[in-house]
């Protein structure tokens, strides 16, 4: 403990001996009636508290140095808010197992001849009968489907169209939802009131419900494929990311950077693109990344109702509709398909769930 | 118990406590070997800055460290028990009867979905206490609500700041506790009210005989409340006594530095200026008629009948006008500071606003060096924008955090297309010395900085174009004491080197007190009062002006000594 | 109160039109004969072709196409679909099961997902929180006609629990195991909703202030904690009614449960655009009907909008 300073001072006696209480050695007065300013608020001493005694106690100033004030250390690179999150990033698990699992998925995309047993789409591959609903077996991990296709290489195959779908489908979203978010939650007033509406609309339509009665117009089922999926989703799914940007939008377009960048004569435009959106962006690709996991299951539930890709691609979706019927006598083809979607839309959430905690506002303000 | 043995032992004792807080980057020590002691019915207060441990020594007392907080060392002694460690049951049953709590923030601290009546009910039956209709309203009536039984079936989002403040008083009071614990209970109140909810408070737990330990960042306010003070500073008890001898004879160094920068009655201007060597004594003498005399002769900005009308949407589509500013004028001389002050809802900020050509004025003029402001188009409002800059309230808010401080304080000069890039930058670094920020903090980004030091970087950008004058919309309200005093000097030497004219808005005359040339005191959109500062602190002319200086925490006493 | 009310239920109009206007010009006015549409891949015989012009109003102006259709919707006459069948006919005896199915699906994710989210968001960063945390990515991660498919095999097959499939009365008991599997999704996301919204409240200073004033724990986690969690989650509860409706789809078809569903599948497989139309358009009606339900339940449970 410090050494105090021992100093007696005015020690007007209110008749009772300062008893040692404390631990310290320290200088004790007792309360002088006199030192009450005429006016003040100080409490009258012949109330309850009449006659106490105080000390007055200092801390070593060796001991309790005074910084100088306002100074902050600041060591090591420069932190921007996006290294920061990295930085938190890369401690967490859930988030190196999920990139991993993503890295994993868009290398078997791009090069899927570098894991199938044999190219399930080529001419040479034959679905055997004579194979049908075969065991697993040496260069057929997963067995075969009630057609006798090998069930490995059809997953593998089937992970490029999956993807894609998701992929093309967030972009979408992202642009055209984004866009219409940010010039409602910017211009706010009767543009915004538009817009929510518009949004809501869409909104009472459910992903899925909206998507099955497209899917199923004569247009759209002659020209089923990845790009009329892609629309089709776009369409019905871009009022959540409409709705989250402009939240996001209106949080920031008051904030007082905002306000002095206004004061310095930037533009309109430029504040909305030079201020407002980049700092909206955090949100956005949060649920751009899970949605990209709920785009895969959208393309593979409707695929799966046979309204999603055609037949003739190769998706996890339409394998799993495929297996479905023989499902009781032989589940590992539903399952081996439904596993490596599970897989894929898990990594992606996981994806956007760390996402979400790093970039956190809340968190972030110090 | 004799009389003599209860006024003997401390009613709460905290020795050599220890407080640790587990985060991300480790264990920290909040609070280190504090020690402090509160008589039964003394009014003690703990002083110190934002993260002193100040609220943290407290909170501890009743057990309401947040779940990452611990003691880990040294006792909290409470009438005789250890309580330190004590059982969470005997902790329910201590918090209410024995130990009661007045929170800092009266809009947050009352549960938003339960009527104000509810919440007092069942803290008195929680209690043990009567519970009927008529005991809720007796106990909010006590802490000073009026139509308290009316006002017990209303919601908190009903009651304005004051009145939820009085509510929150009766729940900590309202099962008569031996010991209350004020956190802050009114620094997030207009000054009129904070002393009225403070006076209040008093003599409340006078009457009842209540201990209270008074928390507070306000040195004059504790002096004023306290018989013994307990400053923190870092998590240690730096000094502790009795108030006035503290205040009057501050021993260590921290604590000398608190009073110094408390609220005196020699301005900031002056200091500057007596730093610099000049003839203090001339500057004071001819300083309230020369200005108020230049200010008749070349009035740099003259406000004239400024309104301002929001329309409110109500009920039914049914629109309401609002006059947040109603015809008010006054007049900027230049080189000098007018401060335009009052509580919330004055008007103050919406002035500002129109000051920067941010909101459209609804009728009166603003005339900015002969130009009619509400004017001012395209390349006339580019041009005026580079003459006026604004300096915000919240050093977080007023920095984009995506842009480092290079970025932020080169934007201006951007956007305005001046010199090239080799210049600018020349000129950023000038910038970064002027306002004494090291240049090795440019790469930096805001959230790395803290916020005197951010504050300085605002102050930098708003610089950048070299203006005439500069709007500081509370821009010291939201510093520490020591930070503050800092920033306000810094802005005083800036005015002196550069010329500059400010437009202060600001809540808190004290620090009107110790910048300002001029004030315009507003209330509820009007103009009340103007004059120079001096002769409006002397000499208050109007009831309201003269309310809000009595209500200032300590400044009588720190004249008295 | 009544302003708000008045309010929401006027913005509920133009979202209602909006949608099924949405709907109709989808199927009507995209490339191609609407007959086509209409008449799926078989075709038409020219009779039916005939009858179907006059029930939709084929020869007429769009708009007048579009609100006699909004009024057949709105008075349940839906019209019939390939089979002959009055679609009203068909939907009120498909109803009450997908009725029962939501319920059960409700039941489960709300008792579930707010018991385990309020003891995960109680003790966040403890085992319980992080164990249920990646349990709950994992079950909204696997898409509904896997877990479906999982459950049904499991549960039902190998292990016996449950029946596999749904006897055509589909009692309560039938739908146990299709409820639970529907509700399954959502019951994670209620998991994690009230789990941020608890962990949130609890360091709230009025649940701070609560504890000062001497409540016991309980009190202080029931009355103050729980309590205002409510508002998000019950949000999420009525939003989700709806789209459970939707979910039901896939579900009734895995588990044969005789609802909506299952009639829209079969209406799909079948391509009978009338009964598509019809019940996409019913479950619009309830989307907007439950989004209605939400804003009172909203205002109910937090006063602060009630009196706005």
């Amino acid at each position: 403990m410090p050494e105090n300073n021992i100093e007696n001072n005015d020690a007007a006696g209110r008749g009772l001996d300062p008893e040692a209480r404390g631990r310290e050695a320290a200088v004790r007065e007792v309360r002088d009636t006199a030192d009450t300013p005429a006016g003040s608020h100080q409490k009258d001493i012949g109330g309850p508290s009449a006659g106490l005694m105080m000390e007055h106690f200092v801390a070593d100033a060796t001991t309790t140095p005074v910084a100088e004030t306002d100074s902050r250390s600041a060591e090591g690179a420069p932190v921007s808010l996006w290294r920061d999150a990295w930085r938190q990033l890369r401690k967490k698990p859930t988030f190196i197992i999920a990139a991993l699992l993503i890295l994993l998925v868009i290398v078997v995309a791009l090069l899927p001849q570098l894991f199938w047993t044999e190219n399930p789409s080529a001419a040479s591959t034959q679905c055997l009968l004579e194979n049908s609903n075969g065991k697993a077996s040496a260069g057929h991990p997963m067995g075969f489907t009630a057609q006798g296709c090998d069930v490995y290489s059809r997953v593998i195959a089937g992970t490029r169209a999956s993807l894609m779908v998701g992929l093309l489908t967030t972009i979408g979203v992202v642009v055209i939802g984004g866009l219409i978010g940010a010039l409602a939650g910017y211009f706010g007033g009767w543009i915004d009131g538009v817009l929510a509406r518009l949004g809501d609309v869409f909104f009472a339509l459910p992903l899925i419900l909206g998507a099955l009665v497209v899917m199923q117009l004569p247009f759209f089922k002659a020209h089923r494929g990845v790009w009329t999926l892609v629309v089709v989703l776009v369409l019905f799914g871009w009022p959540q990311i409409a709705r989250i940007m402009r939240g996001a939008v209106v949080e920031v377009r008051n904030a007082d950077y905002v306000v002095s960048a206004r004061s310095l004569g930037v533009s309109s435009l430029g504040i909305l693109m030079r201020h407002i959106i980049p700092n909206a962006m955090a949100p956005v690709i949060v649920i751009a990344t899970i949605s990209l996991g709920t785009f895969i299951v959208a393309e593979s539930t409707l695929s799966y109702l046979g309204i999603g890709l055609p037949p003739s691609m190769m998706s996890w979706g339409n394998d799993i509709s495929d297996a479905k019927d023989a499902f009781r006598s032989n589940p590992m083809p539903v399952f081996w398909p439904g596993l490596a979607l599970s897989l894929t839309v898990l990594s992606f959430i996981m994806l956007g769930d760390a996402l979400r905690d790093a970039l956190d506002p809340k968190a972030r303000k110090k | 118990m004799s009389m003599s043995q209860e006024k003997n032992r401390p009613l709460l004792e905290v020795r050599d406590l220890g407080i640790a807080f587990a985060t991300a980057t480790g264990e920290v020590q909040a609070v280190t070997d504090s020690n402090f002691t509160v008589m039964p019915g003394e009014t003690v207060a703990i002083v110190g800055e934002s993260g002193s441990g100040k609220s943290t020594s407290a909170l501890a007392a009743i057990g309401l460290l947040p779940s990452n907080g611990r003691v880990n060392s040294g006792q909290i002694i409470f009438d005789g028990e250890d309580i330190t460690h004590a059982s969470e049951k005997r902790k329910v049953k201590l918090r209410g009867s024995q130990i009661g709590m007045v929170p800092q923030d009266p809009m947050s601290n009352l549960n938003p979905v339960w009527k104000v009546g509810f919440q007092v009910r069942e803290t008195l039956k929680a209690n043990g206490l009567p519970s009927k209709d008529e005991d809720v309203a007796r106990v909010l009536s006590q802490a000073g609500l009026p139509d308290a039984d009316k006002r017990a079936k209303q919601y908190p989002h009903e009651f304005s700041g004051g009145m939820r403040q009085r509510a929150l008083i009766s729940i900590g009071l309202s099962c008569q506790p031996r010991l209350l614990i004020a956190d802050e209970p009114t620094s997030a109140l207009d000054v009129t009210v904070q002393r009225t909810i403070l006076d209040h408070l008093q003599t409340m737990t006078d009457k009842l005989g209540t201990a209270v330990l008074l928390i507070t960042h306000d040195l004059g306010l504790a002096a004023e409340r306290a018989q013994k003070v307990v400053v923190m500073y870092k998590g240690r008890v730096v000094e502790a006594g009795p108030a006035l001898q503290l205040l009057r004879n501050p021993r260590h160094p921290y604590t000398q530095k608190l009073v110094d920068s408390a609220p005196s009655l020699a301005s900031r201007r002056i200091e500057v200026a007596r730093a610099r060597g000049e003839e203090v004594d001339d500057l004071l003498a001819e300083h309230p008629q020369t200005a108020m005399q230049s200010a008749l002769k070349q009035n740099f900005v003259q406000v004239q009948d400024l309104t301002k009308v929001y329309k409110l949407r109500g009920s039914w589509g049914r629109s309401e006008d609002f006059t947040a500013v109603d015809q008010v004028s006054f007049s900027i001389p230049r080189g000098t500071t007018t401060a335009v002050v009052g509580e919330s809802g004055s008007g103050k900020s919406t002035v500002a606003k129109m000051m920067l050509g941010l909101e459209p004025i609804t009728s009166g003029s603003i005339v900015f060096d002969g130009q009619d402001v509400a004017r001012l188009r395209g390349k006339e409002m580019f041009a005026f924008r580079r003459r006026v800059q604004p300096i915000f309230q919240d050093p977080y808010g007023s920095l984009d955090p995506m842009y480092n401080i290079y970025r932020t304080i080169e934007e201006p000069l951007r956007v305005h297309g001046v010199g090239s890039a080799k210049e600018r930058e020349q000129k950023v670094r000038e910038l970064m010395d002027q306002v004494s920020l090291p240049q090795s903090m440019l790469a930096r980004y805001p959230n790395e900085l803290s916020g005197g030091q951010r504050q300085r970087v605002a102050i930098a950008r708003a610089l950048a174009l070299n203006p005439e004058l500069v709007v500081c919309d509370e821009a010291v309200s939201a510093l520490d004491v020591l930070v503050q005093a800092q920033i306000l000097n810094l802005l005083a030497e800036l005015q002196h080197d550069l010329g500059l004219t400010y437009l202060f808005i600001t809540h808190d005359l004290a620090v009107v007190r110790q910048i300002a040339d001029n004030v315009c005191v507003m209330q509820k959109g009007k103009l009340v009062e103007t004059g120079s500062t001096d002769s409006v602190f002397e000499n208050p002319r109007t009831e309201y002006t003269q309310q809000l200086l009595a209500a200032i925490p300590g400044a009588g006493l720190i004249t008295a000594g | 109160m009544a302003w708000y009310l008045v309010k929401r239920l006027l913005q509920l109009i133009p979202v209602f039109l909006g949608a099924t206007l949405l709907v109709y010009f989808l199927v009507f006015m995209t490339p191609g004969d609407p007959l086509d549409a209409l008449c799926g891949d078989k075709g038409c015989t020219p009779g039916v072709a005939a009858a179907l012009t006059e029930q939709y109003h084929l020869g007429d102006p769009f708009f007048v196409q579009y609100f006699s259709y909004i009024g057949g919707l709105l008075t349940g006459d839906l019209g019939v679909n390939f089979s002959g069948r009055e679609i009203s006919d068909v939907l009120a005896g498909a109803f009450p099961a997908t009725v029962r199915l939501a319920i059960i699906a409700l039941i489960f994710e709300a008792i579930f997902g707010i018991t385990f989210g309020l003891y995960a968001g109680l003790k966040k960063g403890g085992w319980f929180d992080s164990t249920v945390l990646v349990v709950s990515l994992v079950v909204i991660a696997v898409p509904i006609f896997v877990l479906g498919f999982v459950m049904q095999y499991f549960v039902g097959v190998k292990w016996g629990l449950a029946k596999p499939t749904v006897s055509g009365a589909a009692d309560w008991s039938d739908l146990i195991l299709p409820g639970i599997v529907l509700g399954l999704v959502s019951f994670a996301q209620v998991l994690r909703l009230t789990r941020t919204a608890v962990a949130e409240n609890a360091s709230a200073d009025y649940v701070r202030t609560a504890t000062a004033k001497g409540l016991t724990r309980g009190r202080v986690v029931r009355v103050h904690i729980l309590r205002n969690s409510m508002i998000p989650v019950a949000t999420f509860l009525g939003m989700d009614l709806g789209a459970l409706m939707g979910g039901a789809i896939v579900t009734e078809g895995i588990f044969n449960v005789p609802g909506i569903g299952n009639q829209l599948y079969k209406a799909l497989t079948l391509g009978d655009a009338p009964m598509v139309v019809s019940v996409v358009s019913v479950m619009v009606i309830i989307f907007c009907v439950a989004n209605l339900l939400v804003d009172l339940l909203y205002a109910w449970l937090d006063p602060r909008i009630r009196y706005a």
